[in-house]
């Protein structure tokens, strides 16, 4: 049972390994085939081709920090339904019934922060954010 | 074969690990924890903690890590000047550290004998079971988790918002 149990999980491993030795790969190749001949131009960083201004590194707005933290919560209300899946024959329409509840709850506070404008980007379309 | 697989992740860990510390840029020390998180997965993944090993990738890995990145971002962390280093820390930070790693593989030793080894794949099914005891045993706490996280997205709503 355990061996086949990793075996498995064999497919993942091998496309770990292509990803690994592809990424390895490409940097090496154009590290050993190339030519280097840096000039000041190629070496500024590339920003869609329009000449870089300024410094990379200023503070970011708050509402990017907002974004994250929606995000964590919403993905920790998805993982809750992994193991959900997994059994949801087993639990029928009781299973089905609790994990509704679940989602309701949780998104009446996804329409709280859509009425808060709380995903609006621009100051014209956010409430007061 | 399984053994070489967890020297490799075990030892992937441990570097990414040092790297994380080594590492004078705050970007580069997050981008080494998502390594430590991404080997520490493999690791379950291993033992047959299959939802473990999913939640260390989507959670941890995935949403904490860009709750980092964007704390780094926002505070504008620049690169760490080294600081004057304690003497306490420098002579005795390494003997510290083995005897508290001495402690603990004691401690392992003491509580897991030797007929006891974990095999590879030892815990399959774990994600059924998880999802018994939560939409069964635990029905309760589960609901009661939605409203927690209801709370904590009106609470960050309110926090983020602008004073007028």
């Amino acid at each position: 049972m355990p061996n086949y149990y990793i075996q498995s999980y064999i497919p993942i491993l091998m496309l770990l390994a292509v990803v690994i030795l592809l990424a390895v790969g490409m940097l090496v190749a154009s590290y050993l085939l190339g030519q280097h001949r840096p000039t000041r131009e190629k070496l500024t960083a590339y920003e869609c081709g329009i000449t870089p201004t300024g410094d990379a590194r200023h503070r970011f707005s708050v509402k990017f920090y907002l974004v994250a933290m929606l995000f964590i919560l919403f993905d920790v209300e998805v993982i809750f339904l992994y193991p959900w899946a997994v059994i949801f024959k087993e639990l029928g329409i009781f299973g089905f019934v609790e994990m509704l509840l679940f989602l309701v709850i949780v998104l009446a506070g996804f329409a709280y922060l859509w009425k808060k404008g709380a995903l609006d980007w621009t100051k014209a379309d956010s409430g007061g954010l | 074969m399984y053994q070489a697989l967890f020297f490799l992740f075990a030892a992937s860990a441990v570097g990414f690990a040092i790297n994380l510390l080594i590492q004078r840029h705050p970007i580069h020390s997050a981008l080494s924890l998502i390594g430590v998180m991404g080997s520490l997965a493999s690791l379950y993944l291993m033992l047959g903690a299959e939802f473990l090993a999913v939640v260390q990738v989507i959670v941890y890995a995935g949403a904490v890590m860009v709750l980092f990145v964007f704390v780094i971002m926002l505070l504008n962390a620049d690169k760490e000047e080294p600081s004057d280093r304690s003497k306490m820390a420098k002579y005795l930070g390494l003997p510290l550290l083995f005897l508290l790693l001495a402690m603990i593989t004691v401690v392992i030793y003491r509580q897991f004998p030797e007929d006891a080894m974990v095999q590879f794949g030892d815990f399959p099914g774990q994600t059924a079971a998880i999802g018994r005891l939560l939409f069964r045993d635990f029905l309760l706490p589960f609901e009661v988790i939605s409203i927690l996280i209801l709370i904590a997205i009106i609470g960050a709503i309110v926090l983020a918002k602008k004073e007028p």
